[in-house]
């Protein structure tokens, strides 16, 4: 780093002048107290000076050094905001003050990893299609990368501005110190260890730069790019290469502050703020691809994946932001609650003790809390959901302090560090136990001091010779008072000062009102009235003190609680379905193959495959399925679909960008997986969306529900990548202040393609120490014939456009996909050897599909191309056998070649008709068994079978339906129980899905019932 | 002598040659009796003649059965040799019409500016020209309601039959209901940052201010209409008059259950003969539907369930639900090319619970009684319309449904279109036959 650049920031000088008139503030307010104590030599003094060496020593208390050493009546010793001993046996310096913690414990106060405490507010910004049009670079003025949302240079230490009000707040719940960063973009800086005193900025920042963050979110960027998580992630690739890139100091790019900040940070502890287990796993791979372990920030749902955390071997900052119950006494309401959301609502404080007994590392933070003064009845109820208190403990000191390298400084209770320390009443994390102070750097700053003397135990009273025996009971904060007869009194203690009421008859009317002083060697007296008026003395003394018992944060024994799902949503898996050997007898096949459609003919899988097809089987140790009367087919492969895709299907903020890839946000937890299992399909092709020329990297599923991202992937496959023609991508439908992305019509489209494959052209010729630049990485791909392309496309002049160009670039078009007009050009197809994935019998959504036929399947596939039929939609993709169907009815074409565009056809296009696809020994056990003729609307899968595992079966659906019935019976009630409790609930809003669509533009697709804003608006 | 034509049905080179768009002509009105006989004959109400023969004459059925007695006289007796005859079906809901490219703007003409328009009327802007037309009519789509869209109170609709020279031709009941559209009732959540208390008060209390601002208009209405007289005439009040003599019909577009109740209190408050239209969650409330004897117009049943948890197959079943309950419905799609699809939303239907014939229904009888145009159409009986498809197959089935004749008011109807003939351009280019 070099500061003198930084400082021309203009935000710097900003902060600096900001800092000035705040020091004023602050020398005339609040803080003068702390001001003076610990001036800094070169400030100037505005009086006599007052230099502080102060010395404390806190004695006879319980010392918890750290989760593992706990001291017995201990003496701790803290000189100039350090400390100086610890121990039973420690020496008492002879300047020391002598603070008597008889009954207190002492602990190190805690460790934040993740906060934005003293950071300027964040104004987040919604990216594309914002009100002023479009915006494709940075608008952050001076020498910065070209993308806004990477603010690698931006360091807290530089921004940060202490702020009482929420240092205050974190003190109260036991923080000492946090690591401090902007949350703002994908990279954001650094990060600043700073303690939580109430000092200048000069003496609390304890390590100016500790921790480099970064997110997959844009925050305040008001770019487009990246619109998508898919984005997002290509964009932190690009920034990993270009930095590495720039170390070379490359003539052309000139200075980059951005990318040099990048690579100064490198060394630092690297914190991405993933918050959510999908997001976690897809950053520890970035991270895995440059060799950068990063600590992964969590949302609060990692608990649902543990084995995959543990394997990401990063350690975890936990957020303790438990999700209220929602109030589900209106039944119609509470419909659009999902189970997911229930249950995640009842198995969030189960997190922490989760991940300490799968050993995955992690911290305890206060981050995401809405209010931080829930953060310890937080810690409290993870404890009560089997977190270890040693563990917590270990999580709010040690484990953070030494993740961000300052064990050294802070974290335990050792000589030589911060003396920042915890005085409590009692153990920190038991239900009562008070915070009396919280010491940061060696200053008190009390919590809540009331009952920091214990007045609890029996007393004798005398007022004017008559001795009253009265107990004090309650807490030490709030005491309360009974005489010997259990009436009910009156005590209030203020400091020094005590008022005692002692009534001697219940109604009150005889009585003593007592005041006076509590002193130094706990004896009490004063003067009081009794009810006649007449004026006394009184005088207390202790006879018995108070025994407190024992008092730990409540396990909770015996809580029900629901069961992890496989994926975690209503009709998730308990346990995984096994692969099994089956033998599906007597059934009527469709083989896809030379042998046609046998009827009465048995299928044995075995191993996940396609063991022997023939009659009258053995079945040995397979389970026999009877197939009479039924037909079995290979599964449907849906060649467009945007399903189990997270966080957008289009990256359309640029003409190109085959840097993204949907491989990258696969999401297992869509409910369209096991929608579509249900309706027979096994593979889908999950493509980016059509709002630019050349979109995103595909990538092919197999629909292994309950799996993870990496294990619904199909192995072994030839990548793929969508591109896009025609109106969607010269922005034809999508409003006025859209037209000035190039290109506006079809003949730019044709410009882009030819700029971008020069481009790629040049670039592949270019010398060893180029700029790897991803996006023309998978574009050199497609021309080696490594990568294959899908193409979105309608009307002829374009399809034909596109085929020249490739010719003009030496590759082929693989596919196209929608292609309605491909009927006009299907013989110039075959010339080029394109394939044509379509849709049956779409039309008049929009100009370009003014000419789409039905028949159009059919004249492609007799003019002899191979021709798939899709779904690009959630909902049809069920029913895909039906829309092959549809051949069948407009074109005249044969059974067995309609059910091929849904099965072998797809598989051939995308290159894996050697594994998928037909019946025939050896290839994948991917089945569907149909009730009746598998072209007929009548038609249902019984069961779904992918690598030879049911995954849909009608039976067990069945019974996933009453279990959900009775889970959300079970959390409805438990949730009204906490209503009813008097615990806060919230408004229970509909859980959302994500349904994406290549085509959103167009009225062809019915929109969601829970769909507020027409699912994303520029989708397809 | 009797002119007896026997067609082999199935093969549409007998009909014609091919004509472009402009000169495919609606048919002239029916000269003669016409005999369908040897046909599989669903008469829309649950029976089935097989072997049956149909008859009709001056656009109206004069007989159906298994014993016809054919007149020997000049008489055009069309043997169908087992085919499928059913009624012709009809779109419940729809922009037919009213709309030619869904993203060109010049030619949406569905919805108006402002709330409150019941004096707005689709068939002055149903054309009759839209080349959508001839495509439902080859799936045996024979009559449709075409619909205004949007805004609260969106305007008046009326039932067409799609073989016309123009709107006037093709008006089938005209203006037989208004159109509501109730604003949505749930809470929501707020995609820029969900707050515990605000946005879902907040939804649910707007939507409920906007219904009472539409029944405020019809007291208002009501009042209005009361006097003879009026210095100023208020023509949305006089738009709405044939609800409260219920010669005219609510349609209450709506999905959910809380709407669903609102919508029923609506019918109670004014005595008005209320339609729900949506119907996604009635299964949930077939009691309520039931005692206030509303139908339910139910759109799409090729959707995804509501929520996550819903049975993955819930809005395929939900019409076998209805039936179950005994309330009356009828099924429909949604859009205007996409009716094509009618028979095959029934066709789910029938796969998830109903009874074929039951299904069949959903898409011609009881659209019918819910259009309020049952005593012209809906069914194969004797005097009603000769709204008539024939096919080869099971209509509802894709697999199986290819239509090979439709008559509209006993008009044989042609049954090109546009498709059929870019198909046969084609087919030309490459040489196919």
């Amino acid at each position: 780093m070099k500061p003198d650049l930084l400082q021309q920031r203009p935000q710097c000088y900003l902060s600096r002048l900001t800092y000035a008139r705040r020091a004023v503030l602050a020398a005339i307010g609040l803080l003068v107290a702390g001001f003076s104590a610990r001036a800094q030599e070169t400030w100037p003094v505005n009086g006599v000076a007052d230099p502080k060496n102060d010395c404390y020593a806190f004695t006879h208390a319980t010392i918890v050094k750290d989760a593992q050493t706990t001291l017995s009546n201990a003496t701790l010793v803290i000189r100039d905001g350090k400390i100086a001993a610890v121990g039973a046996a420690v020496t008492i310096p002879k300047d020391a003050v002598v603070i008597d913690c008889k009954g207190k414990f002492i602990y190190p106060s805690f460790v934040d990893a993740y906060s934005d405490y003293g950071m300027p507010a964040v104004q987040r910004r919604g990216g594309f299609g914002s009100s002023t049009g479009p915006q494709f670079l940075s608008n952050t003025k001076g020498a910065y990368g070209w993308n806004q949302a990477i603010k690698s240079e931006v360091n807290a230490v530089q921004l940060f501005n202490a702020d009482e009000t929420k240092a205050k707040s974190l003190r109260e719940q036991g923080f000492g110190a946090v690591l401090t960063h902007q949350n703002d973009g994908i990279a954001r800086g650094t990060g600043a260890l700073v303690s939580l005193a109430a000092e200048r900025e000069n003496k609390t920042v304890l390590l100016p730069r500790v921790s480099a963050h970064y997110s997959f979110d844009k925050g305040s960027s008001s770019q487009d790019y990246p619109s998508s998580l898919m984005g997002t992630i290509a964009l932190l690739r690009q920034q990993y290469l270009d930095a590495q890139w720039y170390r070379s100091s490359p003539a052309k790019e000139g200075l980059n502050l951005s990318l040099q900040a990048w690579n100064d940070n490198q060394p630092l502890v690297q914190v991405f703020e993933a918050n959510d287990k999908w997001n976690a796993l897809r950053a520890d791979k970035v991270g895995d691809e440059f060799g950068v372990q990063y600590v992964i920030k969590a949302g609060g749902n990692e608990y649902q994946r543990l084995p995959e955390m543990a394997a990401t071997k990063a350690v975890f900052i936990l957020p303790l932001n438990y999700p209220q119950a929602m109030d589900v006494e209106d039944p119609n309401d509470a419909r659009f609650v999902s189970l997911a959301d229930m249950k995640h609502w009842e198995l969030a404080p189960t997190a922490a003790g989760a991940f300490e007994k799968a050993g995955i590392p992690f911290c305890l933070s206060a981050t995401d809390l809405k209010d931080v003064k829930t953060f310890l009845g937080n810690v409290r109820k993870a404890i009560a959901y089997g977190l270890s208190e040693q563990k917590a403990l270990e999580a709010l000191t040690k484990a953070p302090a030494t993740l961000i390298k300052a064990y050294d400084k802070i974290g335990s209770l050792d000589a030589g560090k911060l003396a920042n320390f915890l005085i409590t009443s009692g153990p920190v994390f038991a239900e009562n136990t008070t915070i009396h102070q919280n010491w940061v750097q060696g200053i008190r700053y009390a919590v809540k001091e009331d009952g920091w003397k214990d007045p609890r135990g029996s007393y004798n009273i005398t007022f004017n010779n008559t001795t009253y025996p009265v107990e004090i009971k309650g807490t030490p904060a709030a005491p309360s008072l009974v005489n010997k007869d259990s009436i009910a009194g009156k005590i209030e203690i203020d400091g020094q000062l005590v008022k005692l009421i002692i009534n001697k008859t219940k109604d009150g009317q005889q009585q003593l009102r007592l005041s006076g002083a509590i002193g130094p060697d706990n004896t009490w007296n004063g003067s009081g009235q009794d009810e006649k008026g007449t004026y006394g003395n009184w005088t207390a003394l202790q006879t018995k003190g108070f025994t407190p018992k024992a008092d730990t944060a409540k396990k909770k024994a015996s809580q029900e609680l629901g069961k992890i799902y496989y994926p975690f949503v209503g009709y998730g898996y308990e346990t995984l379905p096994k692969q099994e050997d089956i033998l599906i007898r007597n059934a009527t096949v469709w083989t896809n193959e030379k042998e046609g459609k046998l009827e009465g003919t048995d299928v044995l899988v075995r191993n996940g495959k396609i063991a022997q097809i023939g009659k009258g089987l053995s079945a040995g140790n397979a389970r026999v399925v009877d197939g009479t009367g039924k037909h079995l087919t290979p599964g449907i492969l849906d060649e467009h679909s945007h399903i189990a895709i997270s966080r957008g299907v289009n990256e359309g903020t640029q003409s190109v960008t085959s840097e993204v890839r949907t491989a990258d946000v696969v999401n297992p937890d869509d409910v369209n997986i096991y929608r579509q299992l249900s309706g027979g399909v096994t593979s889908s092709h999950l493509l980016h969306g059509s709002a630019n020329t050349i979109g995103g990297q595909s990538q092919l599923i197999k629909l292994r529900w309950g799996a993870n991202a990496e294990q619904l992937k199909f192995q072994h496959w030839d990548g793929f990548i969508k591109f896009a023609l025609g109106e969607n991508v010269k922005q034809s439908n999508w409003g006025e202040r859209q037209r000035t992305r190039f290109p506006q019509t079809r003949m730019g489209v044709e410009q882009v393609l030819a700029d971008a494959f020069t481009r790629a052209k040049d670039y592949e010729k270019a010398g060893a120490n180029k700029r790897r630049d991803l996006e023309l990485d998978a574009l050199v791909e497609i021309l080696n014939k490594k990568r294959f392309i899908t193409c979105h496309s309608y009307v002829q002049s374009e399809i034909n456009m596109l085929m020249k160009t490739a010719d003009r670039f030496g590759f082929k078009v693989n596919t196209f996909t929608h292609i309605l007009e491909g009927y006009k050009v299907a013989d110039k197809m075959k010339a080029h050897g394109a394939g044509a994935s379509t849709f049956a019998d779409w039309w008049a959504y929009k100009m370009e599909v003014a000419d789409a036929i039905p028949q159009n399947a059919t004249i492609m596939q007799r003019v002899g191309l191979t021709v798939a039929i899709n779904s690009d939609d959630a909902e049809m993709a069920r029913r895909l056998n039906q829309e092959a169907a549809k051949s069948v009815k407009y074109g005249g074409m044969s059974e067995e070649d309609a059910l091929k565009m849904v099965t072998l056809n797809p598989a051939r296009l995308l290159h894996v008709a050697d594994r998928i696809g037909s019946i025939k020994t050896g290839k994948d056990a991917d089945l569907v068994l149909w009730s009746d003729h598998p072209l007929s609307i009548y038609a249902k899968p019984e069961k779904t079978i992918v690598d030879g595992i049911v995954y849909f079966d009608k039976e067990k659906d069945l019974e996933l339906r009453a279990r959900i019935a009775a889970e959300r019976a079970r959390l409805t009630a438990k949730m009204l129980g906490d209503k009813k409790q008097g615990m806060p609930t919230q408004r229970p809003v509909p859980s959302r899905e994500e349904i994406y669509h290549c085509e959103d533009l167009q009225a062809g697709h019915q929109h969601h019932i829970l769909d507020e804003h027409g699912a994303e608006t520029f989708n397809q | 002598m009797n002119k007896i034509c026997s067609y082999i049905l199935g093969i549409t080179a007998c009909s014609l040659q091919l004509q472009a768009q402009e000169t495919v002509y609606p048919a002239r009105p029916q000269q003669g009796p016409i005999y369908l006989k040897n046909a599989t004959i669903h008469v829309g109400n649950g029976q089935v003649i097989t072997g049956g023969t149909i008859g009709f004459n001056g656009g109206k059925i004069i007989a159906v059965g298994n014993n016809v007695p054919v007149p020997m006289d000049d008489v055009k007796v069309l043997d169908l040799q087992g085919q499928h005859v059913y009624p012709g079906l009809i779109a419940p809901e729809t922009t037919l019409g009213l709309t030619e490219v869904a993203s060109v703007r010049a030619t949406n003409d569905y919805q108006e500016v402002g709330e409150i328009n019941p004096s707005v009327r689709s068939i002055v802007s149903y054309n009759t020209d839209s080349k959508v037309i001839g495509t439902l009519r080859t799936n045996g789509i024979l009559l449709a309601h075409t619909v205004p869209q949007g805004g609260l109170v969106s305007g008046s609709s009326s039932v067409v039959q799609l073989d016309a020279w123009n709107w006037e031709d093709a008006a089938y009941k005209t203006d037989n209901a208004i159109h509501f559209n109730m604003p949505r009732l749930m809470a929501r959540s707020n995609p820029f940052g969900a707050t515990a208390s605000g946005p879902g008060t907040d939804a649910v209390k707007a939507a409920m201010a906007k219904i009472e601002e539409v029944k405020r208009f019809f007291r208002a209405a009501q009042g209005y209409l009361q006097q003879p007289q009026h210095t100023a005439t208020n023509l949305k009040y006089e738009a709405v008059k044939g609800l409260f003599d219920r010669s005219q019909k609510l349609f209450i577009h709506c999905d959910l259950v809380k709407e669903m109740i609102v919508a029923a209190d609506i019918a109670k408050e004014f005595n008005f003969d209320v339609v729900i239209v949506g119907g996604t969650d009635a299964w949930l409330i077939p009691e309520v539907l039931k005692k206030s004897n509303i139908p339910v117009v139910l759109t799409q049943q090729h959707s995804l369930p509501v929520t996550a948890d819903d049975d993955v197959d819930q809005p395929y079943k939900t019409a076998a639900q209805l039936q179950q309950a005994g309330i009356l419905f009828c099924i429909s799609n949604e859009g205007f090319w996409q009716q094509r699809n009618l028979p095959f939303n029934a066709g789910t239907a029938a796969a998830y619970g109903l009874s074929k014939e039951e299904a069949l229904s959903a898409v011609t009888l009881n659209a019918a009684k819910i259009l309020g145009i049952a005593d012209k159409t809906g069914s194969l009986e004797v005097g009603k319309d000769a709204n008539i498809v024939v096919s080869t197959g099971d209509i509802l089935d894709m697999k199986s449904s290819v239509i090979t004749r439709a008559y509209i008011q006993g008009r044989e109807v042609s049954l090109e279109d546009k498709h059929k003939q870019l198909y046969e351009r084609y087919k030309y280019k490459y040489g196919l036959n």
